[in-house]
């Protein structure tokens, strides 16, 4: 029995991933289908679940929405903000967490989310307040005026995503749109009579005035380019938005075909119209196809599967699980529980390495190419690392380590998320598909076999300190380990600064100019390399390697993201307020554990009874 | 003795003692660039043997830490001292004596650029061929002999003279310069009938120079502004006011965008005076470097993604001439893809935001460019070798357990 416990462990994890997968009820498969459509955001075609995953990650912070009888996906929300926007102001999306924001908007400060509807009575004071901070330098504003930026960024962001399909409040949109086109001839004209002071008919005159002005204030808004190129081969990027094609229309020319299916979209949701609904999504879909979008339906229906997948959610939840039973491992000693916790890792792990692939797949890059995607490739390489130590040593301590980063990566890639669309397009002097998948992921590795080293080194401060499971064979085990994983971790960081360098000198004409992101990576390189050279020269031993190997995580979490919030230099990306403060609390707790690696031995409880010489 | 220092030298106790001091180093440094910018920070502690402080107001400062030249040197020293006593050409040595051979090659190589390494940018619009390189930092005062039409004859001053103050003279220059301002970086107003100042020559009749703080970010630069004052023995001939912003065109430019086209045409106009029957013309322009050959844009395109900001593609498509071997043909710059031409390397650097028809390409003189490739070979191969004989001595040890 106890031989098959890890695989029904795997049977029911991947069980649960696949039961995830179903589109449930018909009425969730009508939205999904509207969920696949391509849109131009952001300068890429995406379809309309990620930019409503995105919107709704910026704005509450996840990817549904509570709703009375079960949960809304983003899909339903976006399509429920889009066209029954009185509906979609009363759920409650917006979070505010700031005591003094709350009080400036007068709101009880006993929960997490607040509806649209609840913070009406402040805009007026968010917009002037919103007004005043943005003169203000990112890096001078106060904790306050920060959240209330937040706040007033995702309330300028619900507005725009209101007026994508139809301005907020417009009725029978179809219809409507039918009205436009007639009226323009003769509203025109009287537009040039009324310029030339002659009699003019005012009944056409401010009908289409009437409309422009909501079409006007759709365009002013754009968020979103809905319409494709009716055209494709004079360009497969000059996708228009909605106002502006409107505004478009008055000047001759056609209303896009598109205007009529999104407008029958968005008339059969507001009136709970499915077959209608689903109809219109159809002809959009037979209408691309004829001409010649599909590799642009094709790239929305892949990113759609991409996104319902959520691979790096599931493996983050296994490795929770995986880390689980490692740990349990440890403590009763029980081989099922860790060949259960190594056999989940290696299914995490897949669902990891299918989620990069597929990432990379639809950008069409190497797996690195901003912040977000290197989280996600450290906890792999990291996850990689692990499973083969364990599968050498055999003794729980991979398990561990490799589950335990992939976790906290997962975790904060989940965090880099928050920021809005991880598929961005890349500046023009990144955009080498090369340099990307040599410079950067080997950087990257070497990032990962740091951490996996000072990890390891954390756990054998830990044991030995804390518990008396540090024996002798274990405490050696892991100085292998660690210094094995160093030299991995020297040789990557070295070649990946060196190849950065050479990728420098091809795009900006230097090797080296010592910006603050070539800086830290060398500090690693020269970090390890010290490491290396103390144990070697024997200027360090067991203990004195491990508490160099934490100092490590301490120097490649600057180098990850203190760079990053200096704030100067070629490669930041900007400030990041909760990230500096986990850093800090991140560095404050290594430096916590090297100095409990320095407890002197009596004091160890592995070593206390038994007093090894020279440890 | 020789042999002590020799085997200090060598000690590996060195070695770590200098990667630390490196780390210190280069964390100190990174952080400096905060407050100091970029270029200043890497001046005080990369491109120096000991990093200063003091406390701030005071005059007396201390070294606290050994600088970047001191570091890469001594590393330089301990590799190779290490390498002299260890060698052994032995397969367990090999990879290890490549990859410090490499380490080696890759810090002489960077002292070699950092002292040899010139840098500069062109700037280049349709139609209007160029045969010089500008540097961005550093400026000279230029007298230039306008008396004949066809030919200039040019004295160059650099900038840090005129730090100095007092006189200037030079041999090629009939008469004398005296500093009477200098102002590192400068911001300029429009005021006509001067600033008020001594000076009232020329562009100083309707601008004011006002002294500003150095810039730290590494985006930005200064500009310089002086008055100087020519003097024919200790006859006075005049002072003007020379600065960038009346030399540099995109400068002028937005002066003249605020203050109208009177005051374009005034800009225009050299600033000359006469001496020893001969018309010269004074200014302060950023230092030139002139070339053998021409470039001259034919196409610049700059795309951005749709519907955002966010540049997707540069190129400068420029032809290349040069008159003494008639050569003459076309050459597309784009980004990670340099013109590499008479040792200089072309960038495609950016644009001017004033003027999106400009192009502007980075122009690096380098002539030790190539062995950061060399060196990253080598330790690469090294460091694989060595690590692959490690692993396999490892696993056949556990296998024989």
């Amino acid at each position: 029995m106890k031989k098959w416990i890890p695989w029904i462990a795997v049977l029911v994890m991947a069980g649960w991933v696949i039961s995830t997968l179903s589109p449930g009820h018909p009425s969730a498969y009508r939205i999904r289908e509207f969920g696949k459509l391509p849109v131009l955001l952001n300068g890429r075609v995406q379809p309309f679940d990620s930019m409503a995953r995105n919107a709704l990650l910026q704005i509450r912070g996840r990817q549904t929405v509570p709703a009375t009888n079960g949960t809304l996906s983003a899909t339903e929300w976006l399509l429920e903000a889009m066209t029954k926007a009185e509906e979609a102001d009363g759920r409650k999306v917006f979070r505010v967490d700031n005591g003094e924001l709350l009080a400036l908007l007068k709101l009880p400060e006993n929960q997490k989310y607040y509806a649209f509807n609840d913070l009406t009575n402040g805009l007026a004071e968010l917009d002037r307040e919103g007004k005043r901070i943005g003169e203000i330098e990112q890096a001078n504003r106060t904790v306050f005026e920060k959240q209330l930026m937040m706040l007033f960024n995702k309330l300028a962001l619900y507005h725009r995503l209101k007026n994508v399909l139809q301005y907020e409040g417009a009725q029978s949109f179809g219809q409507e749109l039918e009205d436009y086109v007639k009226v323009i001839p003769a509203g025109v004209q009287a537009e040039k009579a009324r310029s030339e002071n002659k009699p003019y008919d005012k009944a056409a005159f401010d009908k289409l005035i009437s409309y422009l002005s909501h079409y006007d204030f759709m365009n002013r808004l754009s968020y979103a380019m809905i319409l494709p190129p009716s055209e494709p081969g004079q360009g497969r990027d000059k996708w228009s938005g909605a106002g502006q094609h409107l505004m478009d229309v008055v000047h001759g020319g056609e209303l896009h075909p598109v205007m009529r299916y999104y407008a029958n979209i968005a008339t059969s949701f507001e009136r709970n119209d499915p077959a209608e609904f689903a109809k219109s999504v159809v002809e959009y879909r037979v209408w691309m196809e004829q001409r010649g979008l599909t590799a642009e339906l094709a790239k929305g229906s892949r990113e759609f599967r991409y996104n319902d997948l959520q691979a790096f959610y599931k493996a983050l939840v296994i490795y929770v699980l995986a880390l689980v039973l490692a740990c349990l491992s440890w403590i009763n000693g029980a081989e099922t529980l860790r060949r259960s916790s190594y056999y989940l890792i290696v299914l995490a792990l897949i669902l990891h390495t299918v989620g990069i692939i597929f990432r990379m797949v639809l950008e069409g890059r190497p797996p690195v190419t901003n912040l977000y995607s290197s989280a996600v490739f450290i906890g792999w390489g990291a996850a990689v690392l692990g499973l083969i130590l364990e599968r050498m040593f055999k003794d729980g301590i991979g398990c561990v380590a490799a589950s335990a980063i992939g976790f906290t990566t997962l975790i904060i890639a989940h965090h880099l998320s928050l920021g809005g669309d991880t598929m961005e397009m890349l500046r023009a002097v990144l955009d080498t598909n090369f340099w990307l998948a040599t410079h950067v992921v080997t950087v990257t590795l070497g990032y990962s076999a740091t951490f996996m080293a000072g990890f390891l080194a954390i756990l054998y401060i830990i044991r030995g300190v804390l518990t008396r499971t540090l024996t002798t064979e274990t405490a050696q085990a892991l100085t292998r380990m660690v210094y094995g994983i160093l030299c991995f971790a020297l040789l990557f960081s070295f070649v990946g600064t060196v190849l950065g360098g050479i990728w420098a000198d091809q795009s900006w004409g230097r090797f080296w100019g010592w910006d603050p992101k070539e800086n830290g990576a060398l500090i690693i390189v020269l970090w390890n390399a010290a490491i290396l050279h103390a144990r070697w020269s024997g200027v360090v031993r067991e203990r004195g390697l491990m508490n160099m190997a934490i100092f490590g995580n301490i120097v490649t979490s600057f180098s990850w993201f203190g760079v990053n919030m200096l704030g100067i230099g070629l490669h930041s990306y900007g400030f990041m307020d909760a990230a500096f403060f986990w850093l800090m609390a991140f560095i404050a707790s290594q430096l916590a554990l090297i100095g409990l690696g320095c407890l002197p031995l009596s004091r160890w409880m592995s070593f206390r009874d038994a007093p090894r010489p020279t440890p | 003795m020789i042999r002590s220092v020799f085997d200090s030298l060598a000690s590996l106790k060195l070695t770590i003692g200098l990667l630390c001091a490196g780390t210190v180093l280069v964390f100190a440094g990174t952080l400096a660039q905060v407050d100091m910018g970029l270029y200043a920070a890497q001046n005080a502690y990369f491109r120096s043997l000991l990093v200063y402080w003091g406390p701030q107001g005071a005059t007396w400062k201390i070294p606290i830490l050994p600088g970047g030249y001191l570091v890469g040197s001594l590393m330089v020293l301990n590799l190779t001292a290490s390498l002299i006593k260890t060698f052994e050409f032995s397969r367990a040595h090999f990879g290890l004596m490549l990859s410090h051979g490499g380490v080696i090659l890759l810090l002489i190589g960077q002292l070699a650029t950092d002292m040899l390494a010139v840098e500069s940018h062109m700037r280049l619009g349709q139609g209007r061929p160029s045969n010089y390189s500008e540097n961005g930092r550093d400026n000279e005062l230029v007298l230039v002999d306008i008396t004949d039409p066809k030919q200039d004859k040019v004295v160059s001053i650099p900038e840090g003279r005129l730090a100095q103050g007092g006189r200037i003279t030079d041999s090629g220059m009939p008469f004398t310069l005296r500093v009477l301002e200098y102002q590192r970086n400068s911001t300029v107003g429009f005021q006509m009938g001067g600033g008020g100042g001594s000076v009232t020559n020329g562009v100083a009749a309707f601008l004011r120079f006002q002294k500003e703080a150095p810039v730290t970010k590494l985006e930005a630069r200064d500009i310089p502004a002086a008055a100087i004052e020519v003097l024919n023995g200790e006859k006075s001939v005049g002072a003007w006011w020379v600065s960038g912003w009346v030399e540099e065109a995109q400068l002028a430019q937005s002066i003249a965008n605020q203050a109208g086209p009177a005051v374009k045409r005034l800009l225009e106009q050299p600033q000359t005076f006469q001496s020893g029957g001969r018309t010269w013309r004074i200014a302060l322009r950023p230092m030139r470097f002139y070339k053998p050959f021409s470039l001259e844009l034919v196409k610049f395109t700059h795309k951005k993604y749709s519907g955002t900001e966010i540049p997707k593609d540069f190129s400068s498509r420029v032809r290349l001439r040069r008159p003494d071997t008639g050569e003459s043909r076309e050459v597309l710059i784009y980004m990670n893809n340099p013109l590499r031409y008479a040792g200089e390397t072309f960038y495609q650097s950016g644009y001017d935001e004033n003027d999106p028809s400009i192009t502007i390409l980075q122009v690096v003189r380098n002539p030790g460019w190539l062995t950061p490739y060399l060196a990253c070979g080598l330790v690469s191969v090294g460091l694989v070798y060595h690590f692959i004989m490690h692993l396999l001595n490892f696993t056949a040890l556990r296998r024989k357990r």
